[in-house]
């Protein structure tokens, strides 16, 4: 996860169509990743460019480096193994980089 | 639940809602205790409070219906709009408060359902406050999950060879669903098509009111 740390502000360390994980950071707080997608495999869709963390501004620690964001696009079957739809129904939302790492890197 | 005796004959009751005149939550309680602070302080007044009430519900879809009806005449703003939508909504002169604004289009492959599955993330510089459903965490937990039943419970069905593409509206980026202009508009002016764009059919929950073919 140091990669995820230090990229503050870098630029992005993924491109669209890249195979990101999201991993379970199993942290406690103002997330933003819900559940249903941890542990997922997803493609980027797009760089949405660098936000402040809302994990530490939600409890008003403002003016750190902005972190970069990303929409990750997840088919739909791949999410919910009961799903009823057509098979390119998808889920798309934002994830930021350190809940992210490549899909091939080995689980730890 | 009373105990005393009652003489009619039993039968089925509708379920009915329970009323909303139930114990407050702390939150709630918090909330209230909160703002007869500021308005016995004078930082806020009722009437400053009913304005900003009145505001959020009149801004109502009318700036992203604005906006669409636009697009839907103007290839070269509906390009600026796909690109960038807060700068559109800048253009015609929408205040926007949200970071970013993100157009997703729907096509005759691919129609776009929004939801905040995390608390209640809208469009609110373009909408005014989220309605009651988009709140509910029925249709939070539901929407990403059966996309195509809920659209149904909307009145909205999609063919099965038309994708759903579900966006959780859970950070930092808000959406505006850029509906297909509906068959028969073709002759309608800018501001009558406004009119056929209801405030639902920019989180996709809707469809555009489809003109007469006979008027």
């Amino acid at each position: 996860m140091i990669r995820a740390i230090m990229s503050a502000e870098a630029a992005p360390a993924f491109m669209p169509g890249d195979l990101v994980r999201i991993v379970d950071l199993g942290k406690p707080g103002h997330v933003r990743t819900p559940f249903y997608v941890r542990e997922k495999t997803g493609a980027v869709e797009r760089y949405c460019g660098v936000f402040e963390n809302p994990e530490e501004r939600g409890y008003g620690r403002v003016g750190l480096a902005r972190i970069p964001l990303y929409r990750v696009r997840f088919n739909q079957h791949d999410l919910w193994p009961d799903y009823d739809g057509a098979p390119g129904d998808v889920l798309e939302l934002e994830i930021y980089d350190h809940w992210l790492v490549p899909a091939d890197e080995e689980t730890q | 639940m009373s105990t005393e005796p009652h003489d009619h004959t039993h039968h089925d009751h509708p379920l009915s809602r329970q009323d909303d005149d139930v114990e407050l939550t702390p939150a709630e309680a918090k909330f209230l205790a909160f703002k007869s602070l500021l308005i016995e302080k004078g930082i806020v007044s009722p009437a400053e409070i009913q304005a900003r009430m009145a505001l959020n519900q009149k801004s109502g879809y009318h700036h992203a219906a604005r906006m669409i009806a636009k697009a839907w005449t103007n290839p070269a703003y509906k390009s600026r709009m796909m690109d960038d939508a807060k700068a559109a909504a800048i253009e015609l002169g929408i205040e926007v408060t949200e970071a970013k604004l993100v157009t997703i289009e729907n096509t005759p492959e691919r129609h776009n359902l929004v939801v905040c599955t995390l608390c209640s993330c809208y469009p609110r510089s373009l909408l005014g406050e989220p309605p009651a459903f988009y709140v509910s965490k029925a249709y939070r937990s539901r929407a990403v999950r059966e996309p195509r039943k809920v659209l149904r419970e909307f009145g909205v069905e999609i063919a099965e060879n038309v994708d759903i593409a579900v966006h959780d509206s859970n950070a930092d980026l808000r959406y505006v669903v850029m509906p297909m202009r509906p068959a028969g508009s073709e002759n309608m002016s800018e501001e009558e098509l406004a009119g056929l764009i209801s405030r639902d059919c920019v989180v996709g929950c809707a469809l555009p009111i489809e003109p007469n073919a006979d008027s």
